[in-house]
């Protein structure tokens, strides 16, 4: 009886509560932390809702450019025009300015509309031409030159419409934002609808948008994102053979052959300052050294490429780095065990391991370049308007272009909303070209990721 | 001869000394490889390598110096009264370079002239018109002095390049004849290649240092310059930023441009700190292994994105998103669709995943044992988070928004196309202002010539950037780096 | 003497603080823990001793529900606190842990101060009224945790800056803040040299009087030393439980004497 009085003296003094029950202080903690929890998935949330709003607003607005609305018109070739004296004498056919085809181009426009049965509201060709590109003109130019003989005959043309009309068919004109628009009138949109009832207008698909080049900044219609499409891929050969090779010697010497000193030491804080340099500084780089002092052509591929590599190394530097790291030191003692040198060590066998690696992240500073706009600025790639893709490999190099991103700014820049479409358009390409060699680069990793 | 009509010639050298050093080193045993010292290819390699590195490093050198040198040479003969300063000097010689280039397409296309083009003088021909004849367009009729020059600068032009090819074929042959007739079976030719490899990968490794001394150098020149036409105190502390201005009401003060920036930046920051770390803490401590191998990747797409796209994004979205609540219709704070705002919100868009995946690697550094530590004293998964983890991160994630600062400062084509032109010393964030990055392109790609002052502003906009980004880097890498060797 | 056994044997069940029924634990395919029955008395050092990877870390783990955190883990059984099952889905982890305490193989302080990291149990389970008290508290366990007269003087101190024992002491001094009822130690001196373990296995003996601990150790010198009960296990298998002398003189099984003996380990 004592020993049971001395246990319940032994108890706790403090107050038992049931583990069952939760206590005020227990909940109050654990809605703070679903409270914690939520500004967690909230911060997901949006960051995610903004990735989908970007996505989206680049789809919608950019899918347009992949379409063009095109008036297909039976043009007449009129001898009594184009070719007074009837010799078929090249050089006299072209001396016949694109002014000399407008004539054409309307009767043919009055035809299709009298064909339809449609009141023809307008008297003057000029007013019937507003529906059309004012690259219409030389479309058919371009036509005779190439085919003289097809003079007399005719002819049924795909004209561009002007890019208004264009807008009419994409939604994104409509007859009140006409209303202060010299370019088109109201009427216009009528005749035009009672054309596109006749399927004389349609809208197809755009394939010169990627094949084609730049156009001036009242024919948005007619701009493509070819040329500089050929710009970007001759700067990023010249990234890759630039870069790569510096790249993976640069690491191989740091990695492989390089003691600890001071001289190293610089050299490792210079490639991670590097990373970290803004890339606008880069192009005042290159604008000083390679252009000013050096002399070496403006807006040219060749200095864009050089002046993204020397951004992009340190990129391709470290990740290589990290792949030559990621060899086990067993390989190489195995190499120099059975007398090979360092160098030939290191040629190899640790390379060849390290080459997926090296790959990935050569690809990965590859999108990172192509990507890039604003040293391409400094250097004159933007403003210039390419206007024939580069003939043969020194011209493509050495010759003014514009690169992808460039051009895309340049666009942005432009007044006309018709522009802004091209602009999503090409960056629609850019994002494609940039996904694929991630893709690539990802693919490649988990092919030939190795664990030791 | 040409640079690169003798870059083919040595090319050729090098690969005939492979065959002949290959060759001979063998015919030295007698054919038996075995007794060779070396592969044999790298006996072949060596009298390359010898052939031709050093004639190549001679022609670069050349290449760079000698226009250096004939310029100097050359501007010496332009009379001292002719021009003011330095940069209407600089003006001159290009125009004598565009002439000497212009006289060499004449006499290149063969265009038969009456009188022979080195007793040309401005008297007996129409300079400008036969330059334009092979595309040379001037601005303005050719002055004697400037004819003279350029006749001068043909000649040593051409003297130089004379002596350039001599000089490089013969560093090339000795080259070439040294490696043959020391190459025989005992000749150590690999350790020679491979000495010849490394001091190539050196070279790779110094391009590094190269690029920074070449950045440093590029805008300390032209800072320099800058400032010698225009008062460093004014440009450092000066209000106003209006480059327009003709004459002496010029201003070209950099605050205003500083106050855009770090606006605009804190704005991003405002937006891409909370968020990115929020993500990063719940991506680390509490999402599923499938949550995280989604949403990650998801977020970091957003890194991938180039800043063009953000920048149109900007213009063409968020900007006129802004200007329906707040602009004439709605709380009427904003004029255009331009604004602190627009760039600071999608700049700081596009540093969500910069700071949510450094913060993520920094908070994954932790040692568990901490998190251990704090559960079994009762805490529950937030507070763990809140007191313990985030405490032990904290100097690794100041470093992370450090970094996030850094490229927000330094970031170009989102301000460019969101922020506006106008430089402005206003605190309402719904206005447009500029940044110094923004004006570094503006002043640049403009008309403005190139040694003006308003172009050479630039180059002190950009060491400023230089000096701010570099600062924030190095403090960062510090710290971050410092953290991890606290954990490891 | 029988008798005597049998009313010791009696007290034993009435003092019971955790009792452990058939508990097995998964780790994905493995069988970790199989079949465990124990009973854990108060205000009386237990030692869980065996060779590495017998699971007896594991086990403890289970007790103050740190298993949680590791998502492939299972636990089937019952565990009784004070007759109430832990794993019931009414308990809140974090209460129960405020409850049992726990003490790590590697001394891990926050880069808090020394004060905050004492301090840091009682704020977050609201113990304290005010700052006096919190001071008082802090006190209280430092001394607990025979530490106080070494750091009374840079009580703001990091705590990172300790020695070995002292951050090991530092740590226990944190899990007695919280007023736990049991406390649960995992290799507490593996880490420690043997001065500083000296001194640990002093401080656990004086905490017996206030809590009931738990303690895995290799060293069977340790158990010898500080506990009362010792428990052997061995491939996740509990073997043996008696006092603490009658295993370490009279084992009664042959696996628990070849442990003993150093023939197995």
């Amino acid at each position: 009886m004592s020993d049971m009085t001395d246990m319940t003296a032994a108890r706790p003094q403090k107050p038992v509560n049931s583990l069952l029950v939760q206590d005020a202080n227990t909940a109050r903690r654990n809605a703070s932390e679903k409270r914690f929890r939520a500004y967690g998935i909230t911060a997901i949330a949006i960051g995610l809702v903004f990735l989908v709003v970007l996505i989206s607003s680049i789809l919608f607005k950019g899918v347009g450019a992949f379409q063009q609305t095109t008036l297909t018109l039976q043009v007449e070739l009129l001898e009594a025009k184009l070719d007074k004296s009837g010799t078929r004498d090249l050089d006299k056919i072209k001396k016949v300015t694109t002014f000399g085809y407008n004539p054409l181009i309307d009767d043919a426009i009055r035809r299709a509309i009298d064909e339809i049965g449609v009141e023809n509201p307008f008297r003057k060709g000029k007013d019937l031409r507003k529906m059309l590109s004012s690259g219409a003109a030389g479309q058919l130019r371009e036509f005779v030159i190439a085919n003289p003989d097809r003079i007399g005959d005719t002819v049924a043309f795909k004209l561009l419409a002007s890019s208004r009309v264009d807008g009419y068919l994409k939604d994104r004109v409509s007859r009140e934002s006409l209303a202060r628009d010299k370019n088109l009138t109201p009427v216009h949109l009528d005749l035009i609808d009672a054309l596109r009832d006749a399927g004389i207008v349609r809208k197809g698909f755009n394939m010169s948008f990627i094949t084609g080049a730049d156009a001036s900044e009242s024919r948005p219609e007619q701009a493509g994102i070819g040329v500089s499409m050929l710009g970007s891929f001759y700067m990023m050969i010249v990234v890759l053979l630039a870069a790569l090779p510096i790249g993976v010697a640069a690491s191989i010497y740091l990695e492989e052959f390089a003691r600890q000193n001071w001289f190293t030491d610089l050299i490792e804080v210079n490639i991670s300052n590097l990373a970290a340099v803004p890339s606008i500084v880069f192009g005042i780089l290159g604008l000083a050294v390679f252009i000013q002092f050096a002399h070496f052509p403006q807006s040219a591929p060749l200095v864009g490429g050089l002046v993204l590599t020397l951004m992009t190394l340190p990129t391709i530097i470290i990740s290589t780095r990290a792949s030559l790291k990621a060899v086990p030191p067993s390989i190489r003692e195995a190499a120099l065990g059975i007398g090979a040198s360092k160098m030939q060590t290191v040629f190899h066998h640790v390379l060849p391991l390290a080459m997926p690696g090296i790959l990935t992240g050569t690809i990965i500073g590859l999108a990172q370049a192509l990507g890039e706009t604003a040293p391409l600025l400094l250097i004159g790639m933007v403003g210039y308007i390419a206007s024939n893709p580069p003939e043969g490999l020194i011209e493509g190099f050495l010759s003014p272009n514009s690169a992808m991103p460039a051009q895309i700014y340049e666009w942005a820049k432009r007044a006309d909303p018709a522009y802004y479409e091209r602009a999503w358009g090409g960056i629609i390409i850019l994002l494609l070209f940039l996904m694929t060699m991630n893709i690539i680069a990802i693919i490649l990793r988990r092919r030939f990721e190795r664990r030791w | 001869m040409s640079a690169s009509l003798l870059l083919l010639i040595i090319l050729a050298l090098a690969a005939v000394g492979f065959v002949i050093g290959r060759g001979r080193a063998l015919r030295s045993v007698q054919g038996d490889r075995r007794r060779l010292h070396s592969l044999p290819n790298y006996y072949g390699f060596n009298v390359a390598m010898l052939a031709f590195v050093p004639a190549v490093l001679v022609l670069a050198l050349w290449v760079v110096v000698q226009p250096m040198v004939v310029n100097s040479a050359v501007s010496g003969l332009i009379p001292h009264d002719s021009y003011a300063d330095a940069g209407a000097l600089n003006l001159i010689m290009s125009d004598v370079k565009r002439v000497a280039h212009g006289l060499d397409a004449v006499a290149a296309q063969g265009i038969v002239q009456k009188i022979p083009l080195s007793e040309m003088n401005v008297g007996n021909t129409d300079i400008r018109g036969l330059l334009g004849s092979v595309g040379v367009a001037l601005g303005s009729d050719v002055t004697q002095d400037v004819l003279n020059a350029a006749q001068e600068f043909r000649a040593k032009s051409a003297q130089g390049a004379l002596w350039m090819s001599i000089i490089v074929l013969v560093v090339a042959l000795a080259g070439f004849f040294a490696a043959i007739r020391m190459t025989n079976g005992d000749l150590r030719a690999r350790n020679l290649v491979e000495h010849g490899i490394k001091a190539v990968l050196i070279g790779a490794a110094m391009i590094a240092v190269l690029t920074t001394l070449g950045i440093i150098l590029s805008l300390i020149f032209n800072t320099i310059s800058f400032f010698g036409m225009f008062p460093m105190a004014d440009f450092l502390f000066g209000m106003t930023w209006s480059p327009e201005g003709r004459g002496g009401s010029e201003h070209l003060g950099i605050l205003p441009l500083l106050w855009g920036t770090i606006y605009i930046s804190i704005v991003a920051l405002s937006v891409a700190v909370p968020i990115g770390l929020f993500a990063a803490v719940y991506l680390s401590e509490y999402a599923s292994r499938t949550t995280r191998a989604f949403a990650k990747p998801l977020l970091e797409v957003l890194a991938g994105i180039p800043t063009i796209v953000y920048g149109l994004f900007a213009l063409t979205v968020v900007g006129p998103m802004l200007v329906g609540f707040f602009g004439a219709d709605g709380l009427n704070w904003m004029q255009g669709a331009r604004s602190v705002m627009t760039a600071g919100l999608v700049m700081g868009i596009m540093l969500i995943p910069f700071v949510s995946s450094l913060s993520d690697d920094i908070i994954n550094a932790v040692p568990q044992s901490m998190r251990d530590g704090s559960y079994g004293l009762g805490a529950t998964q937030s507070e763990t988070v809140r007191q313990v983890v985030l405490p032990a991160a904290l100097p690794g994630i100041v470093g992370a928004i450090l970094l996030a600062a850094s490229r927000a400062i330094g970031e170009t084509m989102i301000v460019v196309m969101g922020a506006g032109a106008a430089a402005r010393l206003s605190m309402n964030p719904f206005e447009a202002m500029t940044t110094v990055t923004a004006k570094i392109v503006s002043q640049l790609t403009g008309d403005a010539d190139f040694a003006s002052p308003e172009a050479l502003v630039a180059f002190a906009l950009g060491m400023t950037l230089f000096i701010l980004t570099l600062g924030l880097n190095v403090v960062a890498l510090m710290i971050v780096r410092k953290y991890r060797e606290q954990y490891e | 003497m029988n008798d005597m056994t049998k009313t010791e044997k009696a007290l034993e069940m009435k003092t019971s603080k955790i009792s452990a029924k058939n508990v097995q634990v998964h780790y994905a395919d493995t069988h970790a823990i199989k079949d465990v029955n124990v009973e854990i008395e108060d205000k009386t050092v237990t030692a869980f001793i065996g060779p590495s990877g017998c699971g007896k870390s594991t086990f403890l783990r289970c007790l103050n529900r740190m298993n949680d955190t590791i998502d492939i883990c299972r636990v089937t059984g019952d565990i009784l606190l004070d007759g109430e099952d832990i794993y019931d889905r009414r308990v809140d982890p974090v209460q129960l842990r405020a409850k049992v305490g726990m003490v790590f193989q590697k001394p891990n302080p926050f880069p808090k101060s020394i004060y905050d990291n004492v301090a840091y149990g009682p704020r977050i389970h609201g113990l304290a009224r005010n700052k006096a008290d919190l001071d008082d508290i802090v006190e209280k366990s430092l001394r607990r945790g025979a530490i106080w007269n070494e750091v009374k003087d840079r009580l703001h101190a990091p705590g990172t800056g300790l020695s070995g024992g002292q951050q090991q002491r530092l740590c226990i001094a944190r899990a007695v803040a919280t007023e736990p009822e049991v406390l649960l130690m995992d290799e507490p001196c593996s880490a420690l040299d043997p001065i500083a373990t000296a001194q640990v296995e002093e401080l656990i003996d004086e905490l017996r009087e206030n809590f009931s601990v738990v303690i895995v150790t290799h060293s069977m010198q340790q158990a010898a030393r500080v506990s009362q009960k010792t428990a052997f296990f061995h491939m996740g298998n509990l073997v043996e439980y008696d006092d603490t002398t009658k295993i370490f003189t009279n084992p009664e099984d042959p696996r628990t004497e070849s442990y003993i003996t150093g023939r197995i380990g």
